[in-house]
C-alpha cells in the first residue's frame, strides 16, 4: 500500500529546515546610525535645517505621505538620504539636486513596516550635516510577511 | 512600459521654482513578501530615477523597497527657457523607460 506524499515522516524531517528559514529581518537603529556615519564621516551632524514631515500616527504603513524639505537655497545642498530603522532594508530614498532643480523639497510614499523612527540627513556642499527624524506609531503595518 | 502620469503647469515663469509631479503605475514588489507556497516572491522595483531638463540635471533618486507601490513622487524644478523635461527610470528586470513633457516657459 502507498502512502500519501506528505506523510508524517516528511513533516518531521521539514520541522528542522523550517525552522532554520529566515523569518523578515529588521534593520535596527545601530545599523542606521552605521550608515549615517558612513555617510557624514568625520562631521557632526547638527538638528535643524532640514525638515522630515510625516504623520505622528499612521493608520497604514503601506502608504504614508513623506515630505522632506531643506531649507536652504537648493545650490547649497549636495543631497538628502531617508533612512526608516524598523524596516527589513533602512534605506527609503536618495536625492541629489542639479542645477535646474527649484526648491529642496520632496514629497512621496512610503512604507512602513512597524513602529519606529524615521530619519532624514541633508549634506550641504559647505560640508555640514544635518537631520531631522520622526518617531510614528504605525497601526497596520506595511505587508512584509 | 509602465504608465506614467507627469504633472507639470500649462506655463511656468523664467527662474520661478515650478512644482513636478510623477505617478507611475508600478508594484514596487519590495521583495520581502512569500506567495502562498511560502516562496519568496522576488523584488521588482524602480530603483533610479533621474529628471532633466534639456539635458540639465534637476534631481537624480535611488529608490528603495520602502517606496510604495504605484510611486508617487513631487519635486521642484526650474526653467530658463521652453524645453523638454525628461525622465528617465529604470528597475529590475530590465525596466528602463524615458518620459518626455514639454516646459513652456512665458
Amino acid at each position: 500500500m502507498s502512502r500519501p506524499f506528505p506523510t508524517r515522516r516528511h513533516f518531521l524531517l521539514a520541522a528542522p529546515v523550517c525552522a532554520l528559514l529566515p523569518t523578515p529581518s529588521r534593520a535596527t537603529e545601530a545599523q542606521v546610525a552605521t550608515l549615517i556615519a558612513e555617510l557624514v564621516g568625520q562631521v557632526p551632524v547638527q538638528s535643524g535645517r532640514i525638515t522630515l514631515d510625516l504623520p505622528l500616527l499612521v493608520e497604514n504603513g503601506n502608504v504614508v505621505a513623506m515630505t522632506v524639505a531643506v531649507d536652504a537655497p537648493v545650490g547649497l545642498v549636495r543631497d538628502i538620504h531617508v533612512f526608516a530603522d524598523g524596516n527589513p532594508l533602512p534605506d527609503v530614498a536618495h536625492f541629489q539636486f542639479g542645477p535646474r532643480a527649484g526648491v529642496p523639497r520632496i514629497a512621496t510614499r512610503i512604507r512602513l513596516a512597524t513602529s519606529q523612527t524615521v530619519t532624514a540627513i541633508a549634506r550641504m556642499n559647505d560640508g555640514s550635516c544635518w537631520k531631522d527624524s520622526v518617531e510614528l506609531l504605525v497601526t497596520l503595518a506595511a505587508c512584509i510577511e | 512600459m509602465v504608465r506614467v502620469l507627469i504633472n507639470v503647469p500649462k506655463t511656468v515663469r523664467r527662474d520661478e521654482p515650478f512644482e513636478v509631479r510623477l505617478l507611475i503605475s508600478h508594484p514596487m514588489e519590495s521583495g520581502q513578501r512569500r506567495d502562498t507556497l511560502g516562496l519568496a516572491i522576488p523584488r521588482e522595483i524602480i530603483d533610479r530615477l533621474d529628471c532633466t531638463l534639456d539635458g540639465e540635471a534637476v534631481i537624480h533618486m535611488s529608490l528603495f523597497p520602502a517606496i510604495s507601490a504605484n510611486p508617487y513622487l513631487s519635486f521642484s524644478a526650474v526653467a530658463q527657457r521652453s524645453g523638454t523635461m525628461t525622465i528617465t527610470f529604470s528597475g529590475d528586470r530590465g525596466l528602463t523607460q524615458v518620459e518626455s513633457v514639454p516646459i513652456t516657459v512665458v
